[in-house]
Formats: structure tokens, sequence, C-alpha cells
């Protein structure tokens, strides 16, 4: 009879555990789903005039709104264009093109990038990405390296 | 488990004394007799009170509270983020639960007379709290920056602008300039989410503190039958049958809030004329009604100025009533507080429902 009682007693323990259990589940699901926001579309294909070329005669570079993120293009004292992505891949901070070392430097950390956007001194553990440069007229188109 | 448990508990009794309340907590009872159900209300709004405060946190995360991205920040809570529709509407239904809560809760009480010495406090920081409900409602309606929302604001802060003496200070302070614009939105958030929970805060905990210094209440005709019966322990008794309540109370608020999620409406058009059917929460409805039968002047004097010193002489009636109820001290039932109290009750209902029909 005790016996009898006790695996009663303990059918109705772990029922009702379950059902708390399920229930704090069921709350707690939709708070951490609301919690991590909704990814933003972005556009795959991206053209974006970065310049117009009177804008960036050579040794000289600028930072443009590359959809969402930042980028920099530059002119090399060779007169050469490139783009990159310009967000630091050591811990985000957002580069710039030094004329007086014609090099590309992350102010944060002290992180240095050549003209090819390698990782050449200081903390940053990986080259910045290329983007492609285009000169339409007097545009500087730079899209998506694909 | 429990011996590192119980390690932990004397670690820390040894630095604060919590034996004391450990006491108190295993001494405590509640009164049993054929009303101790109305000791539910109470409860329940605390319940709904702790709801909004855990949503509203959620909320916080993605709305913002300009009149350019108002009205689209909760547009994308609704549409773009997971579980958003649920999430306001839960804080939208629970705000109306938890102010219904408190209207019968302080409706119970007042037929109680649970308010007479010593209790007086308990009754003041309860309708402090009432209002700060009502005033968490009034801003909170603002913020999704609808038609509806806008055109409410504008009447509600309009009305404010006459009061006596202060009218227009107060109208200035709430708007924020001389109309309703992305100013009043701005400061009707900064009230809503912080002034506010401040408040209530604070006054919340004065009111459960009274609470537990003084023990629940007895209504008069039931002292014999509270005597004779035991009362209920709080532990694990009474805080087991609380929380079934809880679970009710989710229950219901679970089935309105995804059977009738909240609406956002038309965004806000201060240049839009009014739409019809501008109407304020429910819980402001009776005033809202009886001002719009006020004819434009009583004897001289301006209508709406006549109906806010009745309302304003109503408050101050409700709110010193524990001094204003002073007779049968013997413990008879009050003929006065009971027919004071119908009396009320019934304008607020009816009037409440013409303005339901009236629209």
């Amino acid at each position: 009879m005790s016996e009898d009682r006790s695996s009663r007693r303990s059918f109705v323990d772990w029922i009702l555990g379950a059902g708390i259990t399920g229930s704090l589940v069921s709350f707690l699901y939709p708070v951490l789903k609301f919690v991590i926001p909704p990814p933003v579309a972005e556009a795959i294909e991206l053209n974006v005039v970065a310049a117009t070329v009177e804008e960036l005669p050579p040794n000289t570079a600028k930072i443009f709104k590359f959809g969402r993120r930042p980028g920099l293009i530059v002119n090399t004292p060779a007169g050469e264009l490139r783009a990159f992505d310009a967000i630091c891949t050591h811990l985000n901070c957002t580069v710039q093109y030094r004329e007086d070392f014609g090099q590309i430097w992350c102010a944060c950390h002290n992180g240095f990038y050549d003209l090819s956007g390698k990782n050449i001194s200081g903390p940053p553990p990986r080259p910045l990405p290329r983007l492609n440069v285009a000169v339409r007229g007097n545009e500087i188109v730079v899209s998506r390296e694909s | 488990m429990r011996v590192a448990a119980t390690r932990l508990y004397h670690w820390v009794d040894e630095r604060i004394p919590l034996s004391p309340l450990v006491e108190f907590a295993r001494e405590k009872s509640v009164p049993s007799h054929r009303y101790s159900v109305f000791y539910f209300f109470g409860g329940a709004t605390l319940f709904f009170f702790g709801l909004q405060v855990a949503t509203g946190i959620l909320l916080l995360l993605y709305y913002r509270p300009t009149a350019e991205a108002a009205f689209e920040s909760v547009r994308f809570i609704m549409t773009e983020v997971s579980f958003g529709w649920l999430i306001r509407s839960i804080h939208s239904w629970s705000a109306n639960l938890m102010v219904l809560c408190a209207f019968l809760h302080m409706a119970t009480v007042f037929f109680m007379r649970a308010y007479r010495k010593p209790r007086e406090m308990t009754w003041w920081t309860g309708a402090l709290l009432l209002l700060v409900s009502m005033g968490f409602g009034f801003s909170g309606y603002l913020l999704p920056w609808n038609e509806l929302a806008f055109f409410a604001t504008r009447v509600g802060t309009d009305v404010a602008r006459k009061t006596p003496l202060i009218g227009e200070f107060l109208s200035q302070f709430l708007r924020g300039g001389d109309d309703v614009t992305g100013a009043t939105l701005t400061r009707f958030f900064g009230f809503h989410v912080a002034v506010l929970p401040m408040i209530a805060t604070t006054l919340l905990l004065l009111h459960l503190l009274f609470i537990q210094r003084q023990g629940m209440s007895v209504p008069d005709s039931q002292t014999e039958e509270a005597s004779r019966r035991p009362g209920t322990k709080f532990f694990p008794n009474y805080f087991l049958r609380e929380l079934i309540g809880w679970a009710v109370a989710l229950a219901i608020l679970a089935a309105l809030a995804s059977l009738f999620p909240w609406e956002l409406g038309r965004k806000a058009d201060p240049f839009a004329p009014a739409p019809a059917g501008i109407k304020p929460e429910w819980y402001f409805l009776f005033m809202f009604q009886t001002l719009k039968y006020l004819p434009a002047t009583i004897a001289g004097i301006e209508g709406e100025f006549v109906g806010l010193v009745f309302f304003g002489v109503g408050g101050l009636l409700w709110f010193f009533w524990p001094l204003i109820d002073r007779g049968s001290p013997g413990g008879k039932p009050s003929r006065l507080v009971t027919t004071v109290g119908v009396a009320a009750l019934a304008f607020i209902g009816v009037m409440t429902l013409l303005g339901y029909i009236g629209s």
C-alpha cells in the first residue's frame, strides 16, 4: 500500500515538474527569440559611386558609404585606384589612409595595412577585404568583389 | 546541492540575520473567511505589474521614441521581430488587466472597509499606485504614435490645461510646448520608462511593507468566523493557491493577447483631421463621457471647469475616505459606506457604458 502511494506521489511530482518545466520553456523561448534582432536584408550586388576622379588625386583617399559599412577608396602614389572594406580586422574600428606612410592605418591599436590591404604591422589578424573599382566617365564606382 | 544551499544560507545569515525573516514567513498566515477570495485581486495586480516590467524592458530593445521613428519601430516589432506581436500584445492587454485588477482590489478594500485605522497609509499608497497606473496608461497610450493616441493625448492634455491656476503650466509641462509634438512623445517616454516606474516601485514596496507589518484586514461581518477558523498558512498553502490564481490570470491574458492582438492603427498625422470615434482608454472613459454631457456654461462658469472641480472633489473624497469614514466604530456594517460606494461605482459604470454606446 505505502509503496503504491509513494509511486503515485512520485508520478504526480514528475507530472508537476514536467508541467512547470514545459511552461518555463514556453515562456523563455519567445523571449529568447525576441531578443535576437531579425536579419536586415542587404543587397547582394552593390554598386556605389565612391568619389569623382577630380576628388581623388594621387596619394589621397576617401571614406565612403558602402551599403551599411564604410569603404575606403585610395588613389596610390603611383596613381592606381584601390578600394577596401574600411573596417579593421582587429576590433572593428574604421581605418584611414596615411599619406605620410603611404599605408592604411588603424588609429585604435596602431595597426598598418599595405596598399594591397595586407596586414603588415600591429594587431590586425587578417588583410582588409578588397572591393572592385571601375571608372565610368567621371565617377569612380566600387562594387563587391565576386 | 542541499548542503551547499544550507552553507550559503549560514554564510549570509552570519552577516545579515535572515532567521527573523524566515521565522516571519513561517508564522505568516492569511485570515480565512467567506470573503477571503477577494484578497486575490491585490496579488493579481502585482502579477500583472511584474509582467509589465518584463515585457516593457523587452519592448525597449526595439522601440524608438521620436515622432519620426516611433510608429515604424512598433510596426517593426510587430511584423519583423520574432514574437514581437505577442510581446506587444501582452504588454497592452496586461496593462488593461492590471488597471482592472487594481480597480477591483480597491473596490473590495472599500466595501470591506479595510482602509480603517491602522491601515490608512496602506489605502493612501494604494490610491497613489492606482493614479500612477493611470499615468502609465496615459503616457503609454501615446508611445506607438498612432492617430487615436495622438488625438486622445491632445484631448487629455487640453483637459489638464483647464485646471485652475496651474493649468497652463501643467499643459506646457506635459506637452513640452504648445501642442502635442515629438517633444511630447519624448517626455511621455521618459515618464513611462523612468519617472513612473521609480515612483511605482517605491509606493509598491511601502504598500507591501505595510501589509506585511499589519497583516490582512478582516471585514467586520467576518471577524467571528475568522476567529473560529484557523488562518491559512502563507507558506506553502496560501502561496500555492496564489500561484494557481496567477496561472489563471496568465491563461486569460494569453488568450486575450493571442486571440485579439493589439492593433497598431494608422500613423499620427498632426495635420489630418481627427478621425471619428476618438476615445481614451476605458478607465478614463467615464470622465471623458461626463465632460461631454456638460453644457458650455453652468451658471456663468465654464462647463469643463465645473466638471474638473466635480472630479477633483470626488478624487479628494476618495483619497481621504479613511479619515472621513469614522462612523460605526462598534463594528457594524456601515450603511453610508455601502451607499457611497455603490453610487460611485454605478456612476462610473453607467458613464463608461454610455461612452461605449455613444460612439
